[in-house]
């Protein structure tokens, strides 16, 4: 499968588990995120080639404050998976972990080329970087949920949307 | 058990029913649905079940190598290892961990195995906050309740009764209502929570021995935050929840939150390998810039034994070991749709694999106020994503229990009737079930004696206060001629016939039911086949039902002898009686040696199994000459996979046939017969009633056919055999 319908794919997972996907490219990135963002917004840096915050009014420099203030969240994840609509966040130093799960808004820039075709490749893949060393992360998989107070609610812990930015990398 | 506790025992039920009964089974239904639905829409299923049940065999196999690899990769990560033996030592060690921070506030994310050992009551003795943050775990807190489910621990609890008691404990400014309501004032109470936390408790779901990394499985999101958010983290585990590496993790991850809530993947899987490079967050401070630079991360793990290295050393017990708690047992029970874990369950673990657990944990006399529940209906087994034989345990702790008794006085009495290998002790309603080939055949002998002496007025009071035989239920009637004398004067077979087929004739075929004998000879014949019978004989499933495994393996090798020279001439048995026919194909392999049961399994097959392919390939049927009919086959039967040539042969010979979809009728052998139970049964029953009323209805299990009759008041049910064979002979030639 070519990264073109790997990405179709993981569109269609997506919004079955209530994930809004948007696709773009590096020289359009600032504007997209801009509509997709609510401000005040943080965010870590995104290792995508032509890619960043900088540019943007995501605040990068993180404090409690501001990560308890914000409404959206930016973070980079390492891969998604196309079957289920799922993004591996790192749990890195820069605090991609809490920036994804504080805000009620979380963002996800995910490169198009980083879509891996089902779960088992994936955890293949963290497998591999387990091997290299102690890592950790989370599969997650659209917005945080409950059943537990007598219906299907969104947004308990973590976010209640989950919006994907997939960058065409190639 | 006596009259007074049986009505005890009913009381409970019925309590358990009025107040939790309505919301678990709505719940418990619904994920049941949604299991089915995504399991069926995962073509890798099965495949994913036998890699998950080697992995688990392999790593308790292993797992004293395990718990040492695990230490070692913890260790090298900067984290700490603590094997307790039991729950009192794992409770001190966290909190000696706490002592060590000056730490007051606890944040918990969800854990059975905390809930095992009492942790958050333990620390909050200490003085503690402890604050469960899965929100169901929350409630539970919150209403000083136990979990009635292992997934779900309060979802006994309707939104009503949740509103009422957080606005009792928290009186907001608006009464909080709806379910949205609810869980924005539990996010921003427990958020606060997580903020201040000193401590954050996890469990986990699996541990990854080779990385020493844990993986959590959540939909909230408040393992994550409980998990990184304080510096300090402690996770409880079960030895039993190590495998060795990631490698061996992606089955688990297909089947877990399939088989919990029918989800394809869980909102949140997390791999930790602790202590994480994510920064800690101090709220105190809320302009110190995050940096994970000066971080003083501190993580421990918590290995909990608490009988477990007893039980993988237990032959029966250790397949519990096996468990990854999605609770897909607990869903699919039809009791346990009806009451819930207050009722099935002990305090943590509940439903069919609640004994395990309790019984590994506590020993076999802690599941004495629900082991019975199990009725070995077998509609679990095929729900458990690591195919543990559920039932089986039941049996066997049920056996364990039943001879920790004192004799009862009558004892000597009833010992010289009963012919059973039971030690004494055994409990007066179960060895009258136990046994009931010599009741059959003492009733039978006096047939139409029994039959009036059982409508005298009073006698129905009598059979409740003895053997507990609840009064409401009608005894099916004994024949005046059983299938055996019938037989006798019937022996002769076509002349044409050069194949010789074996009739299996049950207790109930006998004495109850011969009519549904008498057509499958008709129909055989009618095929061209030489009939033969064999001797009536009990097939053990009675005393099995009743925990007494010494009789039932005396029956079963008795069965095996009596089959031994049919099968050795490959000549088929045909078994008339479903529950008998699981028998043979699941349960004999635990009585007799593993080539006796192959060989069972092997020669025997289900009537109509056996005829449905020969009427299919006779081409004089003139079809469509039926109608509608329902055809509710035994839960044993649909376990086992042998309802579908019944379907086929009904039709094949034209009819509209509809199936039941309820988990199990609820009579279930002799349960529903049994006082203590006859509400539960009848409870369970009400689902499938709609099912079975308004169109002709066939039944294949002799206690389903009891049932039915009850439920909608009306004729016995037949086999279908008897439809099929009265088709057959009306509709062709
Ligand atoms: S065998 Fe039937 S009654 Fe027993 S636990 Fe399983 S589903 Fe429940």
């Amino acid at each position: 499968m070519d990264a073109g319908a790997e990405t179709t794919q993981f569109e269609t997972a997506a919004a079955d588990h209530d994930l809004a996907v948007t696709r773009t490219r590096a020289a359009s990135f600032d504007s997209t995120l801009d509509g997709i963002v609510e401000y005040p917004a943080v965010g870590v840096s995104l290792p995508i080639d032509g890619v960043s915050l900088a540019e943007t009014d995501v605040e990068t420099t993180l404090t409690p404050r501001k990560l308890d203030a914000a409404r959206t969240g930016v973070t980079p994840v390492s891969f998604g998976i196309a079957t289920l609509g799922t993004v591996f966040i790192e749990g890195s130093a820069d605090g991609a972990e809490p920036v994804s799960l504080f805000p009620e808004r979380h963002v996800a820039v995910l490169a198009a080329s980083d879509v891996c075709p089902e779960l088992a490749a994936a955890v293949d893949r963290f497998g591999e970087e387990l091997a290299a060393g102690p890592s950790s992360g989370v599969f997650a998989t659209g917005p945080s949920a409950t059943a537990d107070m007598g219906g299907h609610v969104q947004g308990v812990h973590g976010p209640s949307e989950v919006h994907v930015i997939v960058v065409a990398d190639r | 058990m006596t009259e007074e506790s049986r009505r005890q025992t009913a009381a409970r039920i019925r309590d358990v029913m009025t107040t939790d009964g309505a919301a678990v089974n709505e719940q418990v239904r619904n994920l049941n649905e949604n299991r089915y639905e995504s399991v069926a829409a995962f073509d890798d299923y099965e495949s994913s079940r036998d890699r998950a049940r080697k992995i688990k065999e392999r790593a308790i196999e292993d797992l004293p190598t395990l718990i040492e690899t695990v230490t070692e990769h913890v260790e090298a990560n900067g984290g700490h290892v603590h094997v307790a033996k039991d729950g009192a030592e794992a409770n001190r060690y966290v909190q000696d961990v706490l002592d060590e921070q000056a730490g007051e506030t606890v944040v918990k994310s969800k854990s059975m195995t905390t809930e095992e050992i009492g942790l958050r009551e333990h620390l909050a003795d200490e003085g503690a906050d402890v604050f469960e943050t899965d929100l169901g775990e929350f409630v539970i807190q919150l209403a000083e309740e136990s979990p009635s489910h292992i997934v779900g621990p309060s979802l006994h609890k309707s939104r009503e009764e949740i509103a009422t008691l957080f606005n009792e404990q928290f009186d907001p400014d608006s009464p909080l209502e709806t379910p949205a309501e609810l869980t924005a004032f539990a996010r921003e109470y427990l958020g606060e929570r997580m903020k201040e936390a000193d401590l954050g408790i996890t469990g986990a779901n699996f541990v990854l021995a080779e990385s020493g990394s844990i993986v959590l499985v959540t939909n909230e999101g408040n393992a994550r935050k409980s998990a990184v958010v304080p510096d300090t983290h402690v996770a409880v585990a079960g030895i039993e929840k190590l495998i060795p590496s990631i490698e061996e993790l992606h089955p688990f991850l297909e089947l877990i939150a399939r088989s919990a809530t029918g989800q394809d993947i869980a909102q949140y899987v997390s791999l930790l390998t602790p202590p994480v490079k994510t920064p800690t967050l101090d709220f105190d401070r809320p302009d110190q810039p995050i940096d994970a630079s000066d971080d003083d991360r501190e993580f421990h793990l918590v290995l909990l034994d608490n009988g477990r290295t007893a039980m993988r050393e237990d032959p029966h017990l250790r397949e519990t070991l096996y468990c990854i708690r999605c609770g897909a047992c607990l869903n699919s029970c039809a009791n346990f749709q009806q009451v819930g874990g207050h009722a099935f369950g002990g305090d943590t673990y509940t439903g069919g694999i609640g004994t395990g657990w309790v019984a590994g944990i506590d020993g076999p006399d802690a599941t004495a106020g629900f082991n019975d529940l199990c009725t070995s209906c077998s509609r679990c087994v095929p729900n458990c994503p690591v195919k543990i034989d559920i039932p089986w345990i039941n049996t066997v702790v049920r056996e364990r229990r039943n001879h920790g008794k004192t004799p009862d006085a009558v004892d000597h009495l009833i010992d010289p009737l009963v012919p059973d290998q039971e030690a004494t002790g055994l409990d007066r309603q179960k060895r009258f079930f136990g046994n009931i080939d010599t009741v059959l055949r003492l009733g039978s002998s006096l047939a139409p004696v029994s039959n009036w002496a059982l409508s005298l007025p009073g006698v129905d009071r009598l059979l409740e206060s003895t053997v507990g035989i609840d009064r409401r239920r009608s005894l099916p009637h004994l024949a005046t001629e059983t299938f055996a004398s019938w037989w006798a004067d019937h022996q002769e077979n076509p002349d044409s016939a050069d194949t010789t087929v074996h009739l299996f004739v049950d207790l109930y075929t006998n004495y109850l039911y011969p009519e549904r004998g008498k057509a499958a000879v008709r129909l055989l014949r009618e095929l061209d086949l030489s009939v033969e019978v064999t001797p009536v004989l009990p097939s053990g499933r009675a005393p099995l039902s009743q925990g007494m495994i010494s009789t039932a393996t005396e029956q079963a090798n008795e069965v095996a002898e009596a089959l031994d020279s049919s099968i050795a001439a490959e000549e088929p048995v045909l078994v008339i009686e479903p529950s008998d026919l699981a028998l043979f194909r699941s349960e004999y392999s635990k009585l007799l040696p593993t080539e006796t049961a192959a060989k069972i399994e092997a020669g025997t097959v289900g009537i109509l199994e056996y005829v449905t392919p020969l009427l299919k390939s006779q081409s004089e049927i003139e079809s469509g000459a039926s109608g509608e009919i329902v055809f509710h086959s035994n839960c044993q039967q649909r376990t086992a996979g042998f309802e579908e040539p019944t379907v086929e042969a009904l039709e094949a010979l034209g009819y509209d046939v509809r199936t039941t979809d309820v988990e199990c009728c609820g009579m279930a052998g002799s349960f529903g017969y049994k006082s203590q139970f006859y509400e539960l049964s009848m409870a369970v029953g009400g689902d499938l009633e709609p099912q079975v009323t308004d169109t002709e209805v066939l039944a294949s299990g002799t206690s389903c056919v009891a049932q039915i009759e009850s439920l909608a008041d009306g004729d016995e049910p037949p086999h279908p055999v008897e439809l099929v064979e009265q088709a057959w002979t009306e509709h062709t030639r």
